[in-house]
């Protein structure tokens, strides 16, 4: 019985840190189409922010929670306004880009920090379900990702903002007509997306070893995750987070990772050949 | 242009005359120098490990010279920067025996580059020095090994932890074939020990998730964890264990952690309990290993990035140096048959002596234990031969082999 409570947690933690890494890249590729192949490297930069920070004597959660989404954020802004908002529309041109940003970002740090494993404890320790030991920080990871995604549901559903931004993204010459300026509204989304990941590395980076390379664990699972989620940003990430979340976690359970891993890429082929645009594209086609 | 007979002869006296001056100013500088090769990889993802090999390189040579050199000529070092890259061990290997023409090449880090550059050197008859930590097994009088085979680390191991921890045992290896081979030996040395491995689980060197693994360790209740993770994605283990609370209910011991100081990226209550094996730990209470500390911190400022791979190379030097001496020559193969003696050097780890059948070495292995970030000697073995590789090689029947052998065991 404990052990069944130990194993759902473990699963709902798995959901909420796919969840996590997906939201950035969500709304940067499920909204604006833009493919970002330097988002493992915000989730890595903003690790490395928080890392930063706490080293520097300021308190762990205000690292991860502030300083770490704020300099990813400003990070995407200047990333955007130089490179990106010269390529809307053209994808392959973008993920070229990108993909060269982040070599270039996976450099800048390796300069910085030097190419070695670097990494801060989690501030919440162990507790016990019966006679077996549980994370307290997977607790909060999956408050962080609950709160994550009720957040972005929120802001495009209920909010003017989230209007505007749903709308440019839909017709990007309607809205102009309308009277919005569609390139600010992409540089805003940009930022914000940029802003997710690097919270997301934030709260990830007590849990691993952070190494300027570690950008490449997140940026697959990411985008199979949205892939696979399909158009709707929120519904799309939470659907396919929870499937290959607890597809994969109980698949290592009961055998090793590298299966944890093969189903979770064979899950997402089956998905895509039965489903071509995503869980969204056929289930829940008008939610957010 | 035309060339009267006179011409003609001033012009081949002058070219005869340069040729002869060319060749006795190569003749000088060989008489002046014995060049030895650096080979290792000073930036890249594996810098953390070469740059401090090549410091020690730098430091061997410098005690070598200040003490007068060798044969009486002076060493001089030629470094190349690998950059990680397995295919430039094969082109610096190239350079370095025929452009550079060195006398011993000291270099490699993985064993990937390692067998890249092995038959590079063994065909172009240099002399080559691999001071590493490796699986084992590798055989070829060209090359020598200075550095701790599996058998060797986990023999001072398992008794060790066996004995303090208890006899069931979960093994967690990264997945190649350093994970592979070194969690064999955990189980046969077990066994000797009347433990027993209950699970063995390999990781693909980019998991950083060990939730379910954790879950699954909790469930088969073993009574310590091997761990052989490698690399910083592995670290997230140590890590989560220890979020989870694990480390005040089941004890680790690792083949691993600390070979390239990651004790240090870990808190002291992450690190603190796990067990080790190394030839060397900074802490090591000797005369020689506080001389080598205070040495190294004068050429260089800091001891911190000193770890066990960079005294490997350092004691590696000092074997050739001593196998150069012996022999009166650098000949490479006058050096081997010296070093085939079962020469000896006392180095900061203490008593290094080659083994002359399979050109690996027998040393002191210290079972250690992480506290504070510092690896602390618990217990010494002296004198550890490579049994492993000793199982398959023999270099005196089998002067001719080159062969890197699979251990069966």
């Amino acid at each position: 019985m404990d052990f069944v409570a130990v194993i759902i947690l473990e699963v709902l933690y798995a959901i909420a840190s796919l969840a996590l890494i997906s939201a950035g890249l969500a709304v940067v590729f499920g909204m604006m189409r833009v493919i970002n192949l330097a988002h493992g490297e915000f989730l890595m930069l903003g690790g490395y922010a928080a890392i930063v920070s706490v080293r520097a004597g300021l308190n762990i959660y205000v690292a991860m929670l502030v300083v770490a989404p704020l300099v990813v954020g400003i990070i995407g802004l200047i990333i955007e306004r130089c490179v990106i908002q010269f390529l809307y529309g053209r994808m392959l041109d973008t993920m070229l880009a990108t993909w060269g940003l982040s070599l270039l970002l996976t450099g800048v740090v390796t300069m910085i920090f030097g190419n070695t494993t670097t990494g801060i404890s989690t501030p919440i320790g162990g507790f016990a379900i019966g006679s077996y030991q549980a994370s307290g920080y997977n607790i909060f990871i999956m408050l962080a990702g609950i709160a994550v995604i009720a957040v972005i549901f929120t802001v495009l559903k209920t909010t003017r903002l989230g209007l505007i931004a749903r709308g440019a993204m839909q017709s990007a010459d309607m809205a102009s007509g309308l009277g919005h300026n569609p390139k600010r509204i992409y540089m805003v989304t940009f930022t914000l997306g940029a802003a997710l990941s690097g919270l997301a590395g934030g709260i990830l980076a007590p849990l691993t070893g952070l190494t300027p390379t570690s950008g490449g664990l997140y940026v697959s699972k990411a985008f199979i995750t949205v892939i696979s989620g399909g158009a709707a940003v929120v519904t799309g990430t939470v659907s396919s987070s929870a499937l290959f979340g607890t597809l994969t976690q109980l698949t290592m359970l009961l055998s090793t990772p590298v299966w944890g891993d093969v189903a979770m890429l064979f899950a997402a082929i089956v998905l895509l050949r039965l489903l071509p645009r995503g869980i969204t594209g056929r289930f829940f086609r008008r939610q957010v | 242009m035309q060339l009267d007979r006179r011409t003609f002869l001033q012009t081949a006296a002058a070219a005869s005359a340069l040729s002869v001056s060319g060749i006795a100013g190569r003749a000088f500088a060989a008489d002046g120098d014995i060049k030895l090769a650096s080979i290792h990889d000073l930036s890249g993802l594996f810098d953390i490990y070469g740059k401090s090999m090549d410091q020690a390189v730098m430091l061997a040579i410098d005690e070598i010279n200040a003490a007068g050199g060798l044969l009486g000529k002076k060493v001089e070092q030629v470094t190349y920067d690998t950059q990680s890259q397995i295919p430039m061990y094969t082109q610096f290997g190239q350079q370095a025996a025929l452009k550079d023409k060195v006398s011993v090449v000291h270099g490699g880090i993985l064993s990937a580059s390692r067998e890249a550059i092995r038959p590079t050197l063994g065909r172009f008859k240099t002399l080559y020095f691999y001071n590493t930590q490796y699986e084992g097994g590798v055989c070829d009088r060209n090359i020598f090994c200075t550095g701790v085979t599996p058998a060797q680390s986990v023999e001072a191991l398992m008794p060790y932890a066996i004995g303090k921890f208890g006899k069931k045992i979960y093994t967690v290896a990264a997945d190649y074939n350093y994970g592979q081979i070194i969690s064999k030996w955990v189980a046969y040395y077990a066994k000797q020990n009347g433990g027993e491995v209950i699970q063995t689980d390999f990781f693909p060197l980019d998991v950083a998730d060990f939730g379910a693994t954790i879950a699954k360790i909790q469930s088969a209740k073993p009574d310590f964890v091997m761990s052989a993770l490698v690399g910083g994605a592995h670290m997230s283990f140590y890590r989560q264990w220890a979020a989870s609370g694990m480390k005040a209910k089941i004890p680790m011991a690792s083949t691993t952690l600390g070979a390239g100081n990651e004790q240090v990226v870990l808190t002291a209550a992450e690190g603190d309990g796990i067990l080790l094996a190394y030839n060397y730990s900074k802490e090591l209470d000797t005369p020689a290993n506080k001389a080598f500390l205070a040495k190294w911190e004068k050429k260089f400022g800091d001891t911190k990035p000193i770890h066990e791979l960079a005294v490997a190379t350092y004691q590696g030097v000092l074997l050739w140096a001593a196998g150069v001496k012996k022999a009166g020559s650098i000949d490479r193969m006058k050096v081997v048959d010296a070093l085939e003696t079962g020469i000896s050097i006392d180095g900061p780890a203490g008593k290094v002596t080659v083994d002359p059948k399979t050109h690996h070495c027998t040393l002191d292995v210290h079972v250690i234990e992480v506290k504070n970030q510092k690896m602390n000697v618990v217990k010494s073995l002296s004198q550890v031969a490579p049994k492993d590789t000793q199982s398959v090689c023999d270099l005196k029947a089998n002067p001719n082999d080159i062969t890197q052998y699979e251990i069966k065991i």
